[in-house]
């Protein structure tokens, strides 16, 4: 499913998140540039997976998409408004649409509050039900993620994990939401519980038509819940295709040390891996490379990776790459590297 | 794997329980395993399940009280651990017994250069001159693969990446060259790329000094590359054991066949709907009688909720936790979970 077929819903064009940090009486403050110039659209019903290490600025972009982080340049798009320039007051009301999943559901769950008022708080706010009315709407959205309504006058602390992923899920599907940005929703939780929630927010979505931007470090997850997948590197997309196109056929270099990099349940598979191990760590966002952001741990880098700055650009139909050694007619860069090929991409 | 066949570590029915408001916490109940020299063993499980506490037990770091190590028997290269005075358990520990855990910021000390704090371990267990200590500190830093390790030398932790600072963990751990050493979840906190490079580096120091290792995990990726043998823990006892091909081909166990079926795994394509394990795992204070998984396990039967299960052996290396841990083996000879990944999903609600 990509935008082709179906409906924008939401449209991200040029989104910066730059901030300034350290900085003192006599130190200039540096710029970090967490987002830098992210294009992207979300089409309605599907679900964008955006992968990227720690630190590569995959969840501000998901936070700065609910303004619960400002940008600080760029436009996001959603029904015709800008919601990176609405005033406040009109943002508070576009909430009631997009909401959010967060990775750490103790952290993000009031843990004074009962069941019942966390679920029911955000139906109250928005004026959804009120008085004798709120009760029974809380309980259906309890049934609806999977926890028994008997639980509705407990507290955070007398739940699992898992559990409280699911109260998240509820306050989050409280409103009727049309988007969802599910940040790590999953990394928290134990293995076995991970399959349950990946599978509730599939069951979810087919329900409700909901949209989910799916932000994960862990491939697999990624891969199984995806329509289409992003991966950022410091700031920027780097590469988009389908879920099954980028694991059959990851064009950026860091695509596919990424993948290479997850180890498979299978030991006849491990044993005959041969690894992409890249050299060093995610450079810092508050100076990052010049050129290409990856030219530092690029094994196929050449000297022109570190000034030009490559662009998304289409490789393959619905395959999107930034990198100046590959173009449509040469898009493996092993094969442009061994015949000597320089810059024949933007 | 090293020349040697013999045995480095043996734990015999260990017994780890915990005095809480809540009653006794049974948190490793009566569980057996033995590491022969340059073995790596896997031990899985999720949360609760007793993985970390058996380490614990072994390095006998059990908090006391509420801890307290009710039963059994740990042998290290045949020395009692239960029955040595503390005073000697420390002479081993860090020097022929070492640990990695998953966090480094939290085991090194924050006000310490790195180069002091690899030194310390040296001084204390080698008896190394300040300069010896110097020396070998850097040895070991290049060793673990530290980029321009002389500088990095006068470096406080909080100038190193995640990444970087478990290698200087995996620098310390090694600097005595132990004979065995506790991977404690070594890579949870670490993106994947990095989390290759350690792993490769476990791999390749294992192999150039023949260190036996115990890689305690949660994901069954990890010790399908990195094991020769695993061990299945839930709810504090021993599910499955077996060598690692054989765990993963042929499990006897359905907790373990429901493990690896719940892992998307991106191999294998057009997944659709996830196998999942339903239910939550149990509260360990409060176990059901019977088999502890009974609840969510898609085989269980009334036998299982009122009577313990037996410990069945499949073959010589190869056991398992279950009333029908025959019938189970035999289900997964003729349908690996590694590939029948399409199962439907069990009821969903908790």
């Amino acid at each position: 499913m990509t935008t082709n077929g179906s409906e924008t819903l939401i449209s991200i064009q040029g989104l910066e998140v730059h901030y300034k940090t350290g900085g003192g009486l006599f130190r200039a403050a540096k710029n970090v540039r967490a987002v830098d110039g992210v294009y992207l659209d979300i089409a309605k019903g599907e679900t964008l997976g955006l992968v990227g290490e720690s630190g590569c600025g995959k969840s501000t972009l998901g936070r700065a998409l609910l303004r619960l982080t400002e940008p600080t340049g760029g436009r996001v798009l959603y029904n015709g408004k800008d919601l990176a320039h609405l005033p406040a007051s009109q943002m508070r009301e576009q909430r009631k649409d997009l909401q959010m999943i967060f990775q750490d559901p103790y952290a993000s769950l009031n843990p004074r509050m009962t069941v019942g008022q966390i679920i029911g708080e955000p139906i109250k706010t928005f004026k959804l039900a009120n008085g004798s009315a709120v009760t029974p709407r809380v309980e259906d959205l309890m049934e609806t993620v999977g926890l028994s309504r008997r639980f509705i006058k407990r507290y955070p602390h007398e739940f699992s994990g898992g559990q409280r992923q699911r109260i998240g899920i509820a306050r989050a599907l409280a409103v009727d939401p049309e988007f969802i940005v599910a940040d790590e929703p999953i990394s928290a939780l134990d293995v076995s519980i991970q399959a349950q929630i990946m599978n509730l927010m599939e069951r979810l979505q087919a329900e409700k038509g909901l949209t989910y931007l799916f932000i994960s470090h862990d491939l697999r997850a990624i891969r199984h819940l995806s329509d289409r997948v992003a991966v950022m590197y410091l700031g920027k997309i780097v590469e988009l295709a389908d879920g099954r196109e980028i694991y059959r056929d990851p064009l950026m270099p860091y695509t596919r040390a990424l993948i290479s990099a997850v180890p498979v349940p299978d030991p006849e598979i491990e044993s005959k891996r041969e690894r992409i191990i890249l050299r060093g760590d995610v450079p810092s966002p508050i100076n990052p490379p010049s050129g290409c952001r990856f030219h530092t741990r690029c094994p196929f880098a050449i000297p022109d990776c570190s000034s030009i700055e490559p662009s998304l650009a289409e490789i393959k139909p619905r395959h999107q790459a930034a990198c100046i050694r590959i173009s449509p007619e040469h898009p493996y860069i092993e094969a442009n590297a061994a015949a000597g090929l320089g810059v024949i991409g933007k | 794997m090293s020349e040697t066949n013999g045995t480095i570590l043996s734990v015999r029915d260990l017994k780890t329980y915990f005095k809480t408001e809540d009653g006794l916490v049974k948190a490793v109940d009566g569980i057996s395993f033995e590491l022969k020299k340059g073995e790596t063993l896997g031990i899985v499980g999720e949360s609760g399940s007793g993985k970390s506490v058996t380490n614990l037990s072994v390095m006998r770091l059990i908090p006391t009280p509420p801890g307290e190590i009710a039963g059994g028997r740990i042998e290290f290269d045949g020395i009692d651990v239960l029955a040595l005075p503390i005073d000697d358990v420390r002479k081993i520990r860090g020097r022929r017994i070492a640990m990695i855990f998953q966090d480094p910021m939290t085991s090194l000390n924050p006000f310490m250069k790195i180069s002091r704090q690899l030194m310390e371990v040296t001084r204390l267990h080698l008896g190394h001159s300040k300069d010896q200590a110097y020396q070998h500190a850097l040895k070991m830093l290049k060793m673990v693969g530290i980029p321009d390790a002389e500088r990095r030398m006068n470096e406080y932790p909080h100038e190193f990446s995640g990444g970087m600072r478990q290698r200087v963990m995996i620098a310390m751990a090694l600097s005595c060259d132990p004979e065995l050493l506790i991977a404690d979840e070594p890579t949870t906190a670490l993106d994947v790329t990095i989390q290759a490079q350690i792993l490769e580096l476990i791999k390749d120091l294992k192999d150039r000094m023949g260190t036996s290792v115990i890689l305690i995990t949660h994901d069954l990726g990890v010790v399908a590359g990195m094991t020769d043998k695993i061990i299945v823990m839930y709810a504090g006892k021993v599910f499955e054991q077996a060598p690692t091909r054989e765990l993963f081909n042929t499990p006897a166990n359905p907790y373990t066949r429901g493990l690896l079926k719940s892992v998307p795994d991106p191999a294998h394509e057009e997944g659709t709907d996830l196998y999942q394990i339903p239910g939550l795992p149990p509260d360990v204070a409060h176990l059901p009688p019977g088999c502890p998984f009974a609840p969510r396990c898609y085989r269980a039967e009334e036998l299982c909720t009122k009577e313990f299960p037996p410990f069945v052996q499949i073959n010589s290396d190869h056991h398992s936790l279950c009333h029908f841990a025959r019938e189970v083996y035999e289900d997964s000879k003729s349908d690996p979970p590694t590939t029948a990944k399409h199962t439907p999903i069990q009821g969903e609600s908790v």
